[in-house]
């Protein structure tokens, strides 16, 4: 076993123990913090699979903005401790046996068609110019089309919060009269 | 050398399903949300293994795609759950239910 694997398998046991901790936690902080341990150890991951920019865009746009936008919500609705009800027999079961049937095909899927070979995979690393001129070059329509669905999100997100503010103040303006 | 790309996908399934599961049996919108993040991350994790695998820069030119579209969803995600906590107080996906059904009548 070289030290690649070593460290892949490490990793990979990172990832699996933390996303376990933030999909069980009742308190809804504690599992937004774990699963930003869990995406630091997904950006580790993408550098040992040869893709630096990946593995900081990772970081900054994971860790650094969705799980503070998680965290501010949490903290903004104020039910961060209260967590939520258990869910019912019924669910609990319906989503035992998806798991292991998910789990046993894709195992079983995996055997079978080798999955390109049991080879293992030689290191590399993409250049960051590299990759970046291929995209743009390449998926450039792509990206535009990226940046219009978050400009769309963008005026979503403003008008859903428009909307609130705005029924407020008409509420505020007849409770005293 | 690192590990065969089966050991890639074994990983990426698993955390797909710890995703599902969240998002299917956690009853809170916040929760969910956060499942559907897991999930994407896992596909992320299939498209970088193979990249590494085809030796193809395509695979992480589709992961940045993943990015975007995550970054998108989640930020309407939680507008529409502050909504939605706003009008009933309630972040569970039954009782906002019915209590923007019992609204409307």
């Amino acid at each position: 076993m070289t030290i690649y694997a070593f460290l892949f398998y490490i990793i990979a046991a990172i990832i699996l123990a933390s996303t376990v901790i933030a999909v069980t936690r009742r308190n809804l902080v504690h599992a937004a913090i774990s699963l930003a341990v869990s995406f630091f150890g997904s950006a580790m991951l993408f550098y040992l699979l040869g893709a630096p920019l990946l593995a900081v865009l990772e970081v900054i746009v994971y860790v650094g903005a969705i799980m503070v936008l998680f965290l501010f919500v949490i903290m903004m609705i104020k039910s961060g401790t209260k967590g939520d009800s258990g869910p019912s027999r019924g669910h609990q079961l319906g989503a035992a046996l998806l798991a292991i049937t998910y789990v046993t095909a894709a195992v079983m899927l995996v055997r079978a068609v080798g999955a390109g070979g049991d080879a293992a995979l030689e290191a590399a690393m993409a250049n960051p110019a590299v990759f970046g001129q291929y995209l743009f070059q390449r998926h450039w329509l792509s990206i535009e089309i990226a940046s219009f669905l978050l400009l769309i999100a963008l005026v979503g997100v403003l008008h859903l919060g428009r909307d609130i503010r705005h029924r407020q103040t008409r509420a505020g303006e007849e409770d005293p009269s | 050398m690192i590990v065969p790309y089966s050991h890639i996908l074994l990983l990426s399934a698993l955390l797909f399903v710890l995703g599902m599961l969240c998002a299917v049996t956690r009853r809170n919108l916040i929760m969910v949300l956060l499942g559907l993040e897991i999930m994407l991350n896992a596909s992320a994790v299939a498209f970088v293994g193979a990249a590494l695998r085809w030796q193809q820069i395509e695979g992480q030119a589709m992961v940045i795609f993943i990015l975007a579209v995550a970054a998108a969803e989640v930020s309407i995600g939680l507008a529409l759950i502050v909504f939605a906590y706003r009008r009933t107080g309630s972040l569970d996906p039954q009782s906002i239910k019915t209590l923007f059904a019992t609204e409307r009548t």
